[in-house]
């Protein structure tokens, strides 16, 4: 499903790679979580995926397809089959919920019929199905996010991506959100998820990939989010102390549960919301 | 539906820069008004050239009691030397390309320039003596007035040939002029319109920019992203190209018919049908000139 063989990214005046030499296979149906400090190429990894960058070294193959050889003419047919949600969540503000929702299929010329279908069935997989005509501002923070997630999965794509859908909500919330984005991989999505929430990952128990440096460096089954990534001298700002044991190897859960560990100049960094000012 | 939906997003985009959208029509509209001027100014050019250049003669001037260039010597041409000029131009090498021809004696000259200076204090100053006699010849083909300078010209008792035509080209000339100052004035302005769509269109993309992000995102094809931009520079200039084609139809209607006509009745004037045939011309220029401007700055817009 999503294949990356010896892939390496270098961004142009970036003295180190942001991805260096990176091998996963993620396989259909999979929920996948991607961990590691900000900055250590999570949001590059998804970029690759969504064929917004191209890597310079290595290749990918997503859904079958070598993204190499796609042409930039045929990549919005290609993204067809993949939806994003973000931290930030990037709702239309002036358009409600339903239309925020059947935004997506009307740019890829759905008929009005299977909008009318398709979207109050999505609203009710993620709980709104009472909230379709209320503007973004009116809703709380998780019930954007949901709307975010109906708009991403409304299109039945085969993967959704998540890049830290849950860094701007409380655990209660994010913990609904998690049970949405599970219904969503239970119907067969693969979804893959960049997180910096230890207590949804230690919770959920799937896979778990960790970066640091550009560079796998962990990735088990059924894992937690222990984390060696941010190293000893960063702990005194980290919002939160995480006790790290390398003796102990790497796959024992953290003792301590880390809430929002995203620092503020993490948010929004990765995607440019202006795509081109 | 997605028909619908284009429209819509042009109307929102139209809206919303209201104030750009009023500057493209109208520097559209004065540089498509600048085209359509030159253009008419060459039809008008056109129209006498084929008007005038019909009835353009040559004319062989006789030598007068009072002339003295050519080779006169203040000598009134001889009977003689009229006959050989007649000669000459009967003769095998010149008849093939003589239409016609006639003489003009003083009598009739004078006569001729009574009427022509009828309300002048000129005619009283002028007596049949002064004005010399003249063959008018009309040639087959006007543009080879040069056979008969070299026939004619150096023969005793001719004061000079005059092909007509040089006169008009002088005419000519200064309408040529004025057409083609109207067209570098277009050409400037139709660059300062161009420029000024694709400025236009990018604040219009930049007003959109979430809704484009999302479109990018979830896989809308290029194409259907960028016409509703494409279609705004259209839409705008076409309003330009109107109300150009309207500026054109009225200076024809009231400066050249209700005006010009009266004033120089004896000129030959471009008409309404002139304007119209320029119209498809001046939509052609502005729908391409919006279409090329706005294409391109959406399509940079959107690189990454």
């Amino acid at each position: 499903m999503i294949l990356f063989d010896d892939v390496s990214k270098m961004y142009r005046g970036a003295p180190k790679p942001a991805l260096n030499n990176v091998s996963i296979n993620i396989g259909a149906g999979a929920f996948v979580f991607l961990v590691g400090a900000s900055g250590s190429g999570k949001s590059s990894l998804l970029r690759l995926i969504l064929k917004e960058e191209r890597p310079s070294s290595g290749e990918i193959h997503v859904l079958g397809q070598d993204l190499r050889r796609i042409p930039s003419r045929k990549v919005p047919l290609f993204r067809r089959s993949l939806g994003v949600v973000f931290q930030d969540f990037r709702l239309l503000p002036q358009k409600t919920v339903f239309d925020n929702v059947a935004y997506t299929l009307r740019v890829i010329g759905k008929s009005s019929g299977f909008i009318h279908e398709a979207v109050p069935d999505m609203l009710q997989t993620v709980g709104l199905a009472q909230k379709a005509k209320n503007y973004p501002h009116e809703l709380s923070g998780g019930e954007q996010q949901r709307v975010a997630i109906a708009r991403a999965a409304v299109n039945k794509p085969a993967i959704l991506l998540a890049d830290e859908p849950t860094g701007n909500l409380d655990p209660a919330t994010s913990a609904g959100i998690m049970n949405v984005l599970s219904r969503i991989n239970a119907s067969g999505t693969t979804v893959i998820m960049a997180t910096h929430d230890s207590g949804i990952v230690d919770q959920m128990q799937r896979r778990v990939i960790e970066i640091a440096g550009g560079r796998i460096v962990r990735d088990e089954n059924e894992g937690g989010y222990e984390t060696s990534a941010i190293p000893l001298g960063e702990l005194d700002t980290a919002p939160i102390t995480i006790i790290t044991d390398h003796s102990e190897g790497i796959s024992a859960p953290t003792p301590l549960k880390l809430k929002n560990v995203a620092n503020p100049d993490d948010v929004a960094a990765a995607f440019p919301w202006e795509l081109r000012a | 539906m997605r028909l619908g939906f284009v429209l819509r997003e042009v109307i929102a985009g139209l809206s919303r820069n209201l104030s750009m959208v009023v500057s493209i029509v109208l520097v559209t509209f004065i540089s498509l008004t600048f085209v359509g001027t030159a253009i008419l100014l060459q039809a008008q050019i056109n129209q006498m050239k084929s008007y005038w250049f019909d009835r353009a003669q040559v004319a062989v001037y006789m030598c007068t009691d009072f002339s003295t260039l050519g080779g006169c010597d203040l000598q009134a041409a001889s009977a003689d030397q009229k006959i050989a000029i007649e000669q000459r131009l009967q003769s095998a090498t010149l008849a093939p390309y003589i239409d016609r021809y006639y003489f003009e004696d003083r009598d009739q000259a004078y006569a001729n320039f009574q009427d022509q200076f009828a309300d002048s204090a000129v005619v009283d100053l002028v007596s049949p003596e002064l004005l010399p006699e003249t063959f008018w010849i009309n040639l087959v083909d006007p543009e080879q007035s040069d056979l008969i300078f070299e026939a004619i010209s150096g023969l005793p008792g001719v004061e000079s040939v005059i092909d007509q035509r040089s006169y008009l080209d002088e005419i000519f000339a200064l309408l040529n002029a004025g057409s083609l100052t109207a067209v570098a004035v277009a050409s400037l302005m139709l660059v300062a319109a161009a420029l000024l769509i694709a400025t236009t269109i990018r604040l219009s993309a930049f007003s959109r920019r979430r809704e484009l992000a999302i479109m990018r995102l979830v896989g809308a094809s290029n194409r259907f992203i960028q016409t509703p931009f494409v279609l705004e520079g259209i839409v705008a200039a076409a309003i330009g190209a109107a109300v150009a084609s309207l500026a054109l139809w009225s200076i024809v209607r009231i400066f050249v018919q209700g005006y010009l006509t009266d004033a120089l009745p004896g000129t030959v004037f471009i008409g309404p049908s002139d304007a119209f045939a320029t119209m498809p011309l001046l939509f052609a220029t502005g729908i391409g000139l919006a279409i090329v401007a706005s294409y391109v700055s959406i399509t940079r817009y959107l690189r990454v």
